[in-house]
């Protein structure tokens, strides 16, 4: 292939490639800054409200991964109704998809607004009973619960961090929170060697 | 003397930085030439049309998802679609407009890694793509903000969305839409003129208009190829009748053409994002009434939808029940893929890789 001039487009190109050394980094030093996530943020752990559940399991039967399991049984000291005797979510099968919250009719299922889980053993990701309410570290997100969703800061966007003020201030950017919440979970011990 | 010179055959994959996924090429070689190519694929099959048919008609949108990652929410749309006409169920308005919005901005998102993963084939490394990254992450920030996930949305319900969007993303909408067009700008003079690109990827894997049709690629590839289909004006779907757009075509079909064409479509995406947002009802439904489980009347559907990498459709046998008899996906990715062997053979090894990354697949698509 010819060209008139080899070179214009090299030099128009390197033109735009020069212009953002001059640019405001947009990207985030993980562990110590933290982005706020959306408020709908479906985080990889369900929080379960055992006062509003009435036992209907309807949760098991839409998660399309089964990852659910629920074990009840009739209350014995009122023969009309169910108790529940085991709540288990295999957080390794859920694949965060939210419809076992969207199923729920008694708002007692909640997405977690929290997104760092892993674990070191594979069996700690298995979670039931008392280990799925909330907790200071288990917070409830507002996905499909939208009355909630004005306890949550607003999500950082990338797009108000474009603004030309911003390049000034090259720490301490308004939009970045500091690692205000910590992990979920306290860290486990590292396996025994 | 004469030397003695044989053909050998050479494995690009199946994990390889320039297959896009686990793709195995199994190219014969006359020293640096491709005299024949057989593609091989299948190392990511899951079975999703099979874990489908236990499925019911909702619990397969997550499954969609995982089809073309790359664009999960056309593909809740087109999944959507495809039972809204079995079950004849109708959309409200506002959700309509809602979903085409979306939808763009996912086709802008999608093509932005396509162009930008083929100029990292190209040899221009991390810089475009790292760009063009940029202006995505802006489009996953709403996303994120309407369903709470960043790449597997799940958004999209038969009748509707999941939710209403939040009161704060039709303000950032509007600066993503404000701020897409300088950027758009910045990638054309960045890349436009480029002397480097031009001379690698013009002439360079070239499919007629003949072998595309042959072939049923779509998309652009195929608009690349001088061909003006595309499902949203030929056959319109949701509300796409509604609005003014163009559709690129390219010429000599190709691998420039095919870049062209997507940087094309990203500004006709945008005017769509445009025009609906002016056209949407500040207010109303966003869900129409349905069952939990719904089941379809006795009786199959064949629904096609204009996704990112051409024509994805759904075909769906329903026997009444809650789960589908029959789910067949026809996606692009794969049909793209066919054309392959015929652009590639004849040319150089470097020349292989851009060729495909030209067609922009998509490996969970392919395998399914």
């Amino acid at each position: 292939m010819k060209f008139e001039r080899y070179g214009v487009g090299l030099v128009k190109g390197l033109l735009v490639t020069f212009k953002h050394l001059f640019r405001h980094p947009i990207t985030t030093q993980y562990p110590e800054q933290r982005l706020v996530p959306s408020r709908r943020t479906r985080g990889n752990e369900l929080v379960w409200n055992n006062v509003k559940c009435v036992v209907c399991t309807t949760c098991a039967k839409t998660c399309p991964q089964g990852a659910i399991n629920m074990e009840t049984e009739v209350d014995p000291a009122n023969p009309g109704k169910r108790i529940i005797t085991r709540f288990e979510v295999d957080t390794g099968y859920c694949i965060s998809c939210g419809l076992c919250v969207e199923s729920c009719l008694y708002n007692a299922l909640h997405m977690g607004y929290a997104y760092e889980r892993a674990q070191y053993r594979r069996q700690d990701l298995i979670q039931s009973n008392d280990g799925l309410l909330a907790s200071e570290t288990r917070k409830a997100s507002a996905f499909m619960h939208t009355d909630m969703e004005k306890d949550f800061p607003e999500q950082t966007l990338l797009i108000d961090r474009n603004k030309k003020k911003a390049v000034i201030k090259p720490s301490g950017d308004a939009n970045i929170e500091p690692a205000a919440a910590p992990p979920p979970e306290s860290t486990p011990a590292a396996p025994a060697s | 003397m004469s030397l003695n010179t044989e053909q050998f055959i050479l494995n690009i994959g199946p994990s390889h930085p320039s297959t896009h996924g686990v793709f195995r090429m199994k190219a014969t070689m006359d020293g640096e030439v491709i005299v024949e190519l057989e593609p091989v694929f299948g190392y990511l099959h899951r079975g999703i049309e099979k874990l489908a048919e236990q499925r019911t008609y909702t619990g397969i949108i997550p499954l969609t998802d995982r089809l073309d990652y790359l664009s999960a929410m056309s593909n809740n749309l087109a999944h959507c679609i495809a039972v809204e006409k079995l079950a004849g169920i109708q959309v409200p308005e506002r959700a309509e407009y809602l979903r085409v919005i979306l939808a763009e901005l996912q086709r802008i998102a999608s093509h932005l890694i396509a162009a930008g993963a083929l100029l990292n084939d190209c040899g221009a490394f991390m810089t475009p793509i790292l760009y063009m990254l940029r202006e995505r992450e802006k489009i996953l920030d709403l996303f994120e903000m309407v369903s709470g996930q960043r790449l597997t949305y799940s958004y999209i319900r038969p009748g509707g969305l999941a939710q209403d969007v939040p009161a704060e993303f039709l303000p950032a909408l509007q600066k993503v839409v404000t701020d897409l067009p300088h950027f758009f700008d910045e990638y054309d003079q960045l890349l436009k003129e480029n002397e480097i690109l031009l001379a690698r990827s013009k002439g360079v894997g070239i499919l007629t208009r003949e072998m595309a049709i042959n072939t049923s690629a779509s998309g652009p590839v195929l608009r690349a190829s001088g061909i003006k289909w595309d499902i949203r004006k030929a056959d319109p779907y949701s509300i796409y009748d509604r609005f003014q757009f163009e559709v690129p075509t390219g010429k000599a079909g190709d691998c420039y053409d095919r870049y062209w064409v997507r940087m094309l479509e990203m500004r006709q995406s945008l005017r769509i994002v445009e025009q609906a947002i002016q056209q949407m009802p500040a207010a109303g439904d966003i869900q129409t009434k349905v069952p939990a489980l719904i089941r379809p009347p006795v009786g199959e559907i064949y629904s096609r939808t204009e996704v990112p990498k051409g024509e994805l459709g759904f075909y769906i046998v329903s026997d009444n029940s809650i789960a589908p008899y029959r789910y067949h996906i026809r996606g692009p990715s794969l049909l793209n893929l066919t054309a392959l062997r015929d652009m590639i053979v004849g040319w150089k090894i470097a020349d292989a890789i851009l060729i495909f990354g030209s067609i922009d697949i998509c490996m969970g698509e392919v395998d399914r």
